[in-house]
């Protein structure tokens, strides 16, 4: 700790929604610094906000200049956007860069946000997935591999630099207001694709609930380590989109050539060919250890988070 | 109305609808568990397995009550019949008992999850994938669960050897003994009867990947089932040498292996 009376914490992504949820409940009573590699975000005079590239040496001006006690490290290009050597050298090489100089300048407490994909989608998982199940996702799909490398750099920085006090958070499906990932982008559509025959268990959390266990993984600094953020609270894919008033669009399951296919021709950022393993087998990660150490309950619950997306349409 | 509601109050019947919603089973906002089951699915479910148990297969249970009202337990009993008919006729059993209903989980081949309609409408209605860790949850979450530990050694069997257990595996035992889960023995009678098998085309089912292709009639035919529960079997949590855990798996299979004894020489006809 470098002893200053409000903590001075580095925000990552801060273009993304869930990140100015995060700036919101902190900006407060912490000392914010916001980056992105996408762009500036005005965030009003009392928090210094930058479009940063994290591989370059400017970043590390960051760190001499505002001392950081923390770094919640939001910034992660999601899987369906960018290139697979784009989202490499951001989400791997970037973060690599991020631990080296949270490690050389002293931070004491670093949050990084995983998702619950690197456990991979197959017909085999069993439900209610513990965090030291083995993460799969990479070898079902190499569109995964930064997202598991991306835990696994920073599994090693956890326990190389126990200083760093690193807490890794998995959501499930993150879905709210201003939320651009695939399943969000979904919900928000009129039709939604289904693969026929298959309506997997899914779990969502709302974006507020979200920004609220990234606070608490902050600010509750005595547990370090890998949770898996969810809700106790379960739904069927082809349920959610009714009640988020989608009308499905029924898909050729088998055999699994045929919807690859036709996922690859429909060329939809909501339902790459890569995530469709996760609307055909269900993930379904158990989010107990968070909530018994972090004493987090999510407030939001599923009916709320579908009449959003309902009348978002009329 | 829509559809599903119309079918629901057609086929559902109001005290069925009071017998679920008697079962205590923790389950999320929307009627849902982790595993996928559903309470809206489990009353179609519960309604059209009703004449298939008491008309079709007129199924005899005995000592149902010794299944415990609540907390962790496993229901261990023989497999046979090609399809999973005794673990259906079982769960009903035990979900239309007139004191404290249980609507027990069944664990199901791994190649379910992969077919299409079916895996999902199997979830539905309670059952689940066989894997250690579900099952572990599952009693961790004070579930009752149905167990074949013949696998399909047992419900592949051909009709000449009808009766006679296959091996058991262990798996079962160590985590009876890990959640301190009390096991039920049932003996099945008359499932082998359903669907007789006079071989099985092993090539067949490679190419398929199923687990075997029975040479058989494709008709169930309606033999009169009898199912009788044994008493609790309690089995303590210390480390033990696979050899004794062996043991302990064998105390259950004679148990079964009695309980169909005692059926066999319960029963009247085949059909």
């Amino acid at each position: 700790m470098t002893g200053h009376t409000r903590p001075h914490i580095l925000i990552t992504g801060a273009a993304g929604a869930l990140a100015q949820q995060v700036i919101n409940r902190l900006r407060d009573t912490c000392d914010l610094v916001a980056v992105d590699f996408r762009e500036q975000v005005d965030l009003g005079a009392d928090i210094p906000s930058y479009r940063i590239d994290f591989t370059k040496r400017v970043f590390e001006d960051l760190f001499r200049r505002y001392e950081f006690d923390g770094v919640i490290h939001l910034g992660r290009i999601m899987s369906s956007q960018g290139t697979r050597m784009s989202r490499y050298n951001a989400n791997v090489l970037g973060t690599q860069k991020l631990l080296d100089l949270a490690h050389k300048y002293g931070v004491s407490r670093v949050v990084v946000l995983s998702t619950y994909h690197v456990y991979g989608a197959m017909a085999y998982n069993p439900a209610l997935i513990d965090e030291d199940a083995p993460l799969k996702g990479a070898g079902l799909s190499s569109d995964l591999v930064d997202s598991v490398e991306l835990e696994n750099l920073a599994t090693i920085y956890l326990w190389r630099y126990p200083d760093l006090n690193i807490a890794i958070l998995r959501p499930c499906n993150i879905v709210g207001p201003g939320v651009r990932n695939s399943i969000s982008t979904l919900l928000e559509s009129k039709r939604a694709p289904v693969l026929s025959g298959f309506s997997p268990m899914m779990q969502f959390i709302h974006i507020d609930d979200m920004a609220d266990a990234l606070v608490l993984a902050y600010t509750n600094q005595g547990h370090r380590g890998i949770y898996n953020v969810a809700p106790a609270d379960w739904v069927a894919y082809q349920h959610a989109l009714k009640l988020a008033g989608c009308r499905r669009l029924p898909v050729p399951s088998i055999p699994p050539v045929l919807p690859r296919t036709i996922l690859s021709l429909l060329n939809l950022r909501s339902f790459p060919p890569y995530l469709m393993d996760f609307f055909k087998y269900p993930v379904v990660i158990d989010g107990q250890a968070f909530a018994r150490d972090f004493g987090f309950k999510p407030r939001r619950p599923l009916k709320e988070i579908f009449r959003y997306y309902r009348e978002s349409k009329t | 109305m829509s559809i599903t509601s119309y079918l629901r109050d057609l086929i559902v019947p109001k005290s069925l609808e009071e017998q679920i919603a008697r079962v205590d089973k923790p389950i999320g906002s929307l009627g849902y568990d982790p595993w996928g089951y559903n309470n809206e699915t489990i009353k179609f479910g519960f309604s059209l397995v009703k004449p298939l148990y008491e008309k079709y297969f007129r199924v005899t249970a005995q000592g149902v009550e010794h299944v415990p009202a609540e907390g962790p337990v496993l229901i261990v009993a023989n497999h046979s019949g090609q399809l999973p008919i005794d673990g259906v006729l079982i769960g009903y059993a035990l979900a239309s008992r007139a004191e404290r209903p249980r609507i027990p989980r069944a664990m199901i081949e791994r190649f379910f999850p992969t077919v299409p309609y079916l895996g999902n409408l199997l979830n539905q209605v309670g059952a689940v994938l066989g894997d250690p860790v579900n099952c572990a949850k599952m009693l961790a979450n004070g579930e009752a669960i149905i167990v074949f530990p013949e696998g399909v050694r047992g419900s592949g069997k051909l009709y000449q050897d009808r009766y006679q257990l296959k091996r058991f595996g262990n798996g079962f035992m160590h985590l009876a003994m890990k959640h301190k889960a009390p096991i039920i023995p049932v003996g099945v009678v008359g499932c082998e009867e359903t669907i007789p098998a006079i071989a099985n085309i092993k090539p067949l089912a490679k190419a398929l990947g199923v687990p075997y292709a029975p040479v058989a009639l494709p008709f169930v035919f309606p033999a009169k089932v009898h199912l009788n529960f044994g008493e609790p079997l309690y089995f303590d949590d210390q480390e033990l040498p696979e050899e004794q855990v062996t043991e302990r798996v064998e105390q259950v299979k004679a148990a079964i292996s009695q309980l169909i004894d005692k059926g066999l020489s319960e029963r009247k006809r085949l059909f």
